[in-house]
């Protein structure tokens, strides 16, 4: 299915949680945080949270800022 | 005296922004000249903004301090409120350093969505911080709410013009009990001095440092421009005077 993840499009497997997706995405998930269609999904509910086509996800991370 | 801060007791009153860093490596020198126990990081898409692409959290341990994650960049309440809830998702911290921004040129903060942001996350738990202008009556509104501290503006995000209105941050600091800590708008030392000196309880700066030609250098001037203004401010300073008074007596000067 595909996905915008990041503002880029990206397809994934069918059936992928967000956690599947955070693992493609991340080395480790310390410190990462994720929105699905704009509303922010816990990291307790990535592996429950099934994605869908044509879902909008945010994998935020630290940066630097003041 | 220790600062004490959201329930947290700390030793420097100086909090350090990560933003504008050239590199991690320069960060952490700054980070450890200046003292600081509270460090701002942001939330950004993964791989794109500076220190987002890894080492920052890692960086930020090895210098055993405190996160402060901020919401940069958000122009509404809903937006802000959602960025902080990520931050505590992402760092386990429900610290935020609350900012709503109102105009693209200034960066200053728009009052009535800050205030409505720091509403929700005082409700919701959070530890509010929230960055706002240097508007004694809104510093007393954000303060009523419930947020652990209010960060006036000395004058804009990154400007470097110093306390622009000095008497507004003396009355911030008289209208609340809170914590007041000056955000934003040092440029040197004598800044960060002169807002310990009108009473602040602590000074956030991160451009003045990063940004500054020898950021390790800066960093240790602001840790001692700090403690230095703190210092005079509890001292009580001496009367301005129109006219001279001599510090040498006039009795006993001989006659030749």
């Amino acid at each position: 299915m595909e996905l915008t993840v990041n503002g880029a499009g990206r397809s994934v497997a069918a059936g992928a949680s967000v956690a599947d997706l955070v693992r493609d995405i991340v080395a480790q998930p310390r410190g990462v945080a994720v929105a699905v269609n704009g509303e922010v999904v816990p990291r307790t509910g990535w592996p429950a949270r099934a994605l869908r086509d044509g879902d909008r996800v945010e994998v935020l991370t630290a940066a630097q800022g003041g | 005296m220790p600062f004490e801060l959201g329930g947290q007791t700390f030793t420097s009153r100086l909090i350090l922004g990560t933003g504008g860093a050239a590199n991690l490596h320069v960060l952490e020198q700054a980070i450890r000249a200046s003292g600081t126990e509270l460090v701002t990081v942001a939330l950004r898409r993964v791989g794109t903004a500076p220190g987002s692409t890894g080492g920052l959290l890692e960086l930020l341990d090895r210098c055993g301090v405190r996160l402060l994650p901020n919401t940069a960049g958000c122009h509404t309440a809903t937006e802000a409120v959602k960025v902080a809830r990520m931050a505590r998702d992402a760092f386990d911290t429900d610290w935020v350093k609350l900012e709503v921004i109102g105009d693209e040129r200034t960066l200053l903060p728009d009052g009535v969505e800050l205030l409505r942001a720091a509403e929700e996350l005082v409700s919701d738990g959070f530890t509010v911080l929230p960055y706002t202008s240097d508007d004694p009556v809104l510093a007393r509104r954000l303060a009523d709410v419930g947020c652990a501290a209010v960060m006036p503006a000395g004058s804009p995000i990154g400007s470097g013009l110093g306390i622009g209105n000095p008497h507004h941050i003396r009355l911030i600091r008289q209208g609340v009990d809170v914590p007041v800590i000056l955000d934003a708008g040092i440029g040197t030392a004598s800044d960060a001095a002169l807002a310990m000196e009108l009473g602040c309880d602590g000074v956030l700066l991160a451009s003045a440092v990063t940004r500054a030609a020898d950021p390790v250098a800066m960093a240790t001037a602001m840790r001692y421009a700090v403690e230095a203004g703190r210092l005079a401010a509890q001292a009580g300073r001496i009367e301005r005077r129109f006219h001279a008074l001599a510090s040498t007596p006039d009795e006993g000067r001989p006659e030749l």
